[in-house]
């Protein structure tokens, strides 16, 4: 038992060294050519309504989940901080800074400082701290405190990236009666159903890491894609060359 | 980068390779000092919370103040606010006000939720019929198609029971071998996700807090 733990430890060890070598390595030979991704049209209509957002001096909302920092659904929560950062920098040329919700205390703090360094970065001096906001510590009260925002506040395009529920749907089923593009993704598979049916543009399993690498956010982003994709095929093998193993009565 | 940035990059980056030394490799030193940070950490996440309150009683005050659309909403969250949390400091030092602390949440908090939830059933019947209006595609037919057969296989027909073929062969072959498949892959690749998203953290290339 202890020793198949041990064997399991360093297995684990190994994706995550392998990982880190390859992403590395990539962002390294990559930095110059970056590699073409395969298009995806929830992107393609997310950069059309940031552009939107810019010209017609609307906001842009961003819900950030529930996914706490210190929790296995922490990775979400950055890949939406991620997301938040590099859309705060694009719509920097607009009159209104967005609006970024978030459903755990952490991660509301650290919205406001991305925000903040995004209007800084951008020369505007008058950073508004409400723009991060905490809606609220249950899954229904952070969706019911979202929504407001959604409806009075010239919101024209509203991003849902992180960890939710089933609430989200709250939030798009808001955000279409409002006539404003709504784009959701969660690493919860139920939330991932109710977008489907209720949102704009849904980005499905792990799509959601890739936004930041679609949104040019760096060598790193679209490395980390790449990885990613390795990962999945090898995994695809493990997986087949146990099935063929089993059938052959190796395993 | 600016000093500060590299700073606090530099702390993330040395925090966030001891804790995860500490989670392959079991030296009772590494061990302590990665147990050691996640407590800082949920103490901090602890601390953030009162933040976060005070975050959100600003953002009302400054709605209330401006006079916008829904400062009335605004007035009965303050007032709600700063009661619950007056009874919750009372009520350890003060036993006639536990009561009222759990009334609180069971006659408001958990009412309104189930509200909300049920209010979510008719959102989302309504979604899936404005779906194929919206998004009509392979996929939308097929994710309706088999919302309604789980569901005719789910919910027993008035005075027929379950309903043949659907309740006991289709069912369970949707739910338990092509969406628990489905389900699998999609978890495989949120991990997968999930090891990339926390590495570019370790190297310094997300900084969510703070420092380009």
């Amino acid at each position: 038992m202890i020793g198949n733990e041990i064997i399991l430890g360093l297995v684990a060890f190994g994706v995550v060294f392998l990982s880190a070598g390859l992403m590395l390595a990539l962002s390294i030979l990559r930095a110059k050519n970056p590699p073409s991704f395969r298009s995806l049209p929830a992107f393609d209509r997310l950069r059309r309504a940031v552009g939107r957002v810019v010209e017609d001096g609307s906001r842009l909302h961003v819900s950030l989940g529930r996914g706490g920092l210190v929790t296995p659904q922490g990775a979400s929560a950055l890949a939406g901080l991620s997301i938040l950062r590099r859309l705060a920098d694009l719509t920097s040329a607009g009159d209104k800074p967005p609006i970024a919700t978030s459903g755990d205390a952490a991660l509301a703090l650290l919205s406001q400082a991305t925000l903040q360094e995004a209007a800084e970065n951008s020369g505007q001096l008058d950073y508004d701290p409400s723009a991060g906001r905490l809606t609220g510590l249950t899954p229904f009260s952070y969706a019911a405190g979202a929504i407001p925002p959604i409806r009075d506040e010239n919101v024209s395009a509203t991003v849902l990236m992180g960890n939710f529920g089933i609430e989200a749907a709250l939030i798009t089923d808001v955000a279409n009666r409002s006539n404003t593009f709504s784009l959701a993704s969660s690493d919860n598979l139920a939330a991932q159903a109710v977008m489907y049916a209720t949102a704009q543009e849904t980005l499905i399993g792990e799509e959601l890491f890739a936004a930041g690498a679609y949104a040019d956010s760096g060598p790193f982003h679209a490395s980390s894609l790449t990885v990613q994709d390795i990962l999945r095929w090898l995994a695809i093998a493990v997986m087949l060359g146990g099935a063929l193993l089993k059938a052959a009565g190796i395993l | 980068m600016k000093l500060k940035g590299l700073f606090s990059t530099a702390v993330a980056v040395l925090c966030g390779l001891v804790v995860l030394a500490g989670y392959f490799v079991r030296l009772d030193i590494l061990v302590n000092a990665s147990n050691t940070l996640i407590t800082w950490a949920i103490l901090l996440t602890a601390f953030a919370i009162l933040l976060g309150i005070i975050n959100l009683l600003i953002v009302h005050v400054g709605k209330i103040t401006r006079k916008q659309k829904g400062g009335f909403y605004s007035i009965i969250l303050i007032f709600a606010m700063l009661a619950t949390f007056a009874i919750g400091l009372l009520a350890p030092h003060f036993p006639p006000a536990s009561p009222a602390f759990d009334f609180a949440f069971r006659a408001v908090q958990l009412p309104v939720e189930a509200s909300l939830m049920a209010l979510l059933a008719v959102t989302l019947t309504y979604a899936s019929i404005r779906l194929p209006r919206r998004r009509l595609s392979v996929f939308s037919v097929i994710f309706i198609i088999t919302g309604l057969l789980v569901l005719l296989g789910t919910a027993p027909l008035p005075f027929l029971g379950d309903t043949p073929l659907v309740s006991d062969t289709l069912r369970p072959t949707i739910a338990q071998v092509l969406a628990a498949s489905g389900a699998r892959g999609i978890l495989i690749g949120v991990a997968l996700g999930a090891l990339a998203t926390g590495l570019r953290v370790l190297f310094g290339a997300d900084r969510p807090y703070g420092g380009k």
